[in-house]
């Protein structure tokens, strides 16, 4: 443990660990010190001077190297200026004045001189309200200017960054705090300083601009109004808004989150999203969210939700009540007896799917996860133990990414296992081409795609990698699925697992197991009991399937087959999708904003959202609605609310056993302090009050006995002369049903694309951006080539869920089909 | 008490009538054909000011609805483009409705108004048959025009607005 040193604040007694710097060491104490470029996940630069304060230091006898002392106390010696509290760090004995005439003066002069050119666009600026330049010039700004009005710099107030973020540059103060959290947080230098002096500006240095996911961020942290977001440009005015406490639905790190909402008559006086904030975690999260789960929450106010139960009539889908459409359905699914097939996926909260599996094991049928990606109860056995923290892991722990392109995948892993590695943590890569990751690796391994599970295999025998994980104090090891389908991921979990238990790196905190699922409850779902089935096509057809949360007509070809050949098909979603199109009935769900529930993390932390809208339409919960449709079947679900569903569920599942709605509403203080009124200081992310989360303790930490399923050899695929061996890989911003209606992201999904090795793109005679015909399995899909030389000559890459119906590598032919675009 | 001097109290109470009938001035206005003008810090009905040029000087700050202690004003705003302008600045207020059955004239959103636009005018003549009549919507309370081409929105040139809020010479007048 670091040394604790104590010094006195305003006369306070102020005890803080050795190496603290003053401003963090009197936030502690509750005592505020203003600052603008300082941030606490930040390190300090002292550009800003806002926090001059009176810094005084006891003084020491030279000859003898003990502290003079006067009257019985120690000699305070004070620095003749001021100094800046955010770049002094904290010594014993040391005495801070932050009140004082003097630094008051300072503190003052220096508000008086970053607001020369600070236009009063106050009235319509988007941070007006929770503005840490409005706040501290309220409280401690001279109230009158001595430069002269005239004489203001005027520059361009309308400077886009990326397509995402603009920039204001009469607003900006020059803090630095983007560029530090792209250079210091992300490690992605997309932004920088031009110029010098009055004509300093911060501008993008990326092509497109702002290239970084976490852009987003940088508004947050932003202390005046220069960086503000496209989506929130004059939506609403900050007091306007009401805040509730919900959990991001995009991927499986489970970020918290606010969302904003009020009233708008745009949107024909409904009260509206307006937008996603981070909320503070520092256990998920910390306090930032990646620009997916910033923006693309607009798929739940989608012309395309559905807001009425639908029943095909004369091959129309029409209008039909509760009580009809559910009486329908139940009465096909009841006569289909074993043929009953439940599809859901990781987009449901636990209680649907507790609710789903329930119904399906009452009325003799078959519950089906959909998803690509198999492993889910190797996690549950081997998972992250119990205060599994990555923001605590550092020097001598290790951390293995194996078949993930995180960034694209789980963005916040990826940031936080990026400083994990800043911290020392040994990150080891093993991945076919090269990531964004790979920068940050100590060790990187490449593979071909096919030997995943043999690279993680070989990590357990005698090597300097494998050394070196066998060592670590603490070990993770996140795998993901690309390049993978069901059967190899399910392989490589298992070989991951095995690795793990052989290096003892199970069952305690910091240690284990992490899918990089393919949604947010993914692994939820498997908790509950929904498992993937290999051959999906041979499960459906015939059956009489209840798809929940799942559009498999619209993501493959060879599934909308075999659904057309179903007996009967309910769909229960929240928008219309092809699946939709050719169901017999459709149950017109809630969205996550609109209702209570919870979901299960990759990390396994059970965490609750909350509704924060009203409900659209004649639309119910998921569990409703299944509850409904169960009572109709003879089955009793429990569906009138939610936390009932849920104690039921922690009643009959091991995992989730004490588990209740109260104890994951619990909290407790986190550093840094954020979000109580004092914006100036971590920015204007929302404090967490309305829940961490628990995490689920994995078998191996319960002390049961650990049995790692056998991975089932399989023949390495092996694709033909003039064939490619297809492989999918993960993209952040794809044509998902939950990411398509942002409008503002298109520019970013852009188009499907076949990635190539140039040699093979020679070979095959096409070019960069030429559009290419891309067949396998008998269906041809359209894409767009892109080449990288670090993959290998034989394969080509391809996004999931851009339109090529891609589920597990494959061989593919490819033929150029016209000019280069 | 004598028998007459109810019929003298009579008399000197008709003569004061006869007094004030004759060379006192007239107080009564006959209203509504006659109406009183009223006192220069009136508050009635609000009006949504307009510049000189037609141009609507609401920014759509909301500031107005934050001030007001009645919850009467609600204010949605959207960005000004040189194609179809509204105001001189980046943002106007693309809905601005005020309750009147809510209003209680304290005039707080003049005080908050940045730009002088919202403002108190001498109309106390509001009736409404329902409760939806009682919402004043931005048509309504946007000042009459003279001329067509002081019409709001309306097509002008690039780089003539490129401030934020325009500027205000002296914001005490």
């Amino acid at each position: 443990m670091t040394k604790q040193v104590t010094l006195s604040i305003n006369g306070i007694n102020v005890t803080a660990p050795d190496g603290t710097n003053v401003v963090d060491a009197a936030k502690m104490a509750g005592i505020d010190i203003p600052v603008f470029c300082h941030h606490p996940k930040l390190a300090p630069v002292g550009m800003c001077r806002m926090c001059l304060v009176e810094v005084g230091r006891p003084v020491i006898d030279r000859a003898t190297g003990q502290v003079v002392m006067e009257n019985g106390q120690p000699k305070i010696q004070f620095m003749p200026k001021l100094e800046t509290a955010c770049t002094n760090t904290v010594s014993e004995g040391m005495v801070v004045l932050t009140t004082t005439d003097k630094a008051d003066a300072g503190q003052k002069s220096t508000v008086e001189f970053l607001l020369t050119s600070h236009p009063l666009d106050c009235p319509i600026c988007d941070k007006g309200g929770e503005c840490p330049l409005q706040n501290l010039t309220m409280a401690h700004g001279p109230g009158k200017s001595r430069f002269i009005y005239d004489e203001k710099l005027r520059l361009d107030k309308l400077v886009p960054l990326g397509e995402l973020i603009w920039l204001d540059r009469e607003r900006c103060i020059q803090c630095a705090r983007c560029i530090r959290f792209q250079d210091e947080v992300v490690g992605e230098s997309v932004l920088g300083f031009d110029e010098r002096g009055r004509s300093t500006q911060i501008v993008s240095l990326s092509d497109p601009g702002f290239d970084s996911v976490f852009s987003g961020n940088t508004t947050d942290i932003c202390p005046v109004g220069a960086l503000t977001t496209t989506d929130f440009r004059f939506a609403a005015r900050p007091w306007e808004l009401q805040a509730q406490a919900s959990v991001c639905t995009q991927c499986p790190v489970g970020c918290n989150t606010t969302i904003n909402t009020r009233r708008e008559v745009k949107a024909g006086g409904d009260i509206v999203v307006k937008r996603i904030m981070p909320r503070q975690n520092e256990e998920v999260n910390e306090i930032w969210l990646c620009d997916k789960g910033r923006f693309a929450y607009h798929y739940v106010e989608s012309k395309k939700r559905l807001t009425k139960p639908l029943i095909r009539k004369d091959d129309k889908l029409t209008r039909a009540s509760w009580d009809a459409a559910t009486k329908f359905a139940a009465e096909n699914f009841s006569k289909a007896k074993k043929d009953f097939v439940v599809l859901a996926s990781g987009r449901l909260a636990n209680e649907d799917l507790f609710n789903l599996k329930s119904l399906a094991d009452h009325a003799g049928g078959t519950a089906i996860m959909y998803s690509d990606m198999g492993g889910g109860d190797v996690t549950a056995l081997v998972g992250v133990g119990q205060g599994t923290n990555i923001g605590k892991m550092g020097s001598g722990d290790a951390i293995l990414v194996v078949a993930s392109d995180m960034y694209q995948e789980a963005p916040i892993w990826w940031l936080r296992v990026k400083q994990a590695a800043d911290r020392g943590a040994t990150l080891i890569v093993a991945n076919p081409r090269s990531t964004k990751m790979d920068r940050f690796a100590k060790h990187i391994i490449r593979y071909a795609y096919g030997d995943e599970i043999k690279t993680v295999n070989d990590l357990s025998k005698k090597g300097k990698i494998a050394d070196e994980f066998a060592k670590a104090k603490n070990a993770i090891i996140f795998y993901g699925n690309e390049g993978l389908g069901l059967n190899g991921s399910t392989g490589l979990a298992s070989a991951c697992a095995t690795l793990l238990k052989e290096t003892e790196h199970i069952g305690k905190p910091n240690n284990g197991l992490i899918g990089v699922w393919g949604r947010a409850n993914d692994q939820g779902a498997w908790e509950v009991g929904f498992r993937p089935e290999p051959d999906l096509e041979q499960a459906l057809k015939g059956k009489a399937v209840y798809i929940v949360g799942a559009d498999p007509v619209g993501d493959s070809p060879a599934l909308a087959k075999a659904l057309k050949g179903a007996k009967f098909v309910a769909v229960q979603d929240i928008l219309e999708t092809a699946t939709t199109e050719i169901a017999d009935v459709v149950f017109a769900a809630q969205a996550f904003t609109e209702r209570e529930g919870t979901y299960t993390s990759g990390e396994r932390r059970v965490q609750r959202f909350y509704a924060a809208v009203p409900v659209k339409g004649d639309t119910k919960p998921d569990f409703v609605i299944t509850s409904i449709l169960g009572r109709q079947m003879g089955v009793i679900l429990e569906g009138s609310s939610v936390s009932v569903v849920f104690d039921i569920l922690a009643n009959s599942l091991d995992a989730f056993t004490d588990l209740s709605y109260e104890k994951l509403a619990e909290v407790h203080d986190q550093w840094p302090i954020v979000g109580r009124g004092d914006m100036y200081y971590g920015g204007t992310t929302y404090e967490n009050m309305k829940g961490l989360g628990v995490q689920l303790a994995p078998t191996a930490q319960t002390g049961a006995t650990v049995r790692i399923p056998k991975v089932r050899k399989e023949a390495a695929l092996r694709p033909k002369e003039k064939e490619l061996l297809a492989v999918p890989v993960n993209k952040l911003y794809d044509r998902g049903v939950t990411v398509n209606p942002a409008q503002l992201l298109h520019q970013r999904i852009g188009e499907a694309t076949v990635t190539l090795h140039p040699t093979a793109a020679k070979k095959l005679g096409v070019v960069e951006g030429a559009l290419v015909k891309i067949s396998f399995d008998g269906v041809s899909s359209e894409g767009v080539v892109k080449l990288d030389d670090t993959i290998s000559t034989s394969v080509a890459l391809v996004p999931r869920s851009m339109g090529i119906a891609i589920r597990e590598p494959v061989a593919a032919s490819v033929v150029q089909l016209g000019k280069v675009k | 008490m004598g028998v007459f001097d109810p019929v003298i109290e009579l008399g000197r109470g008709l003569a004061e009538t006869l007094r004030s009938f004759l060379f006192e001035p007239t107080v009564t206005y006959q209203y509504p054909e006659e109406k009183r003008p009223v006192r220069p810090r009136f508050r009635g009905r609000h009006v949504l000011k307009r510049y000189d040029d037609g141009l609507e000087k609401c920014i759509g700050c909301s500031l107005c609805a934050a001030a007001c202690p009645a919850d009467a004003i609600f204010v949605e705003s959207s960005e000004n483009t040189d194609e179809k302008r509204f105001s001189p600045g980046q943002r106007y207020a693309s809905t601005y409705e005020i309750n009147m059955l809510r209003c209680i004239y304290c005039g707080f959103c003049e005080d908050a108004c940045p730009t002088e636009a919202i403002v108190l005018g001498d109309n106390y003549e509001l009736s409404f048959t329902d409760r939806k009549q009682a919402i004043y919507t931005k048509d309504f309370l946007l000042e009459p025009v003279q001329t067509a081409e002081m019409l709001t929105p309306r097509k002008v040139d690039a780089g003539v607005y490129t401030r934020s809020v325009p500027d205000m010479k002296d914001p005490s007048d």
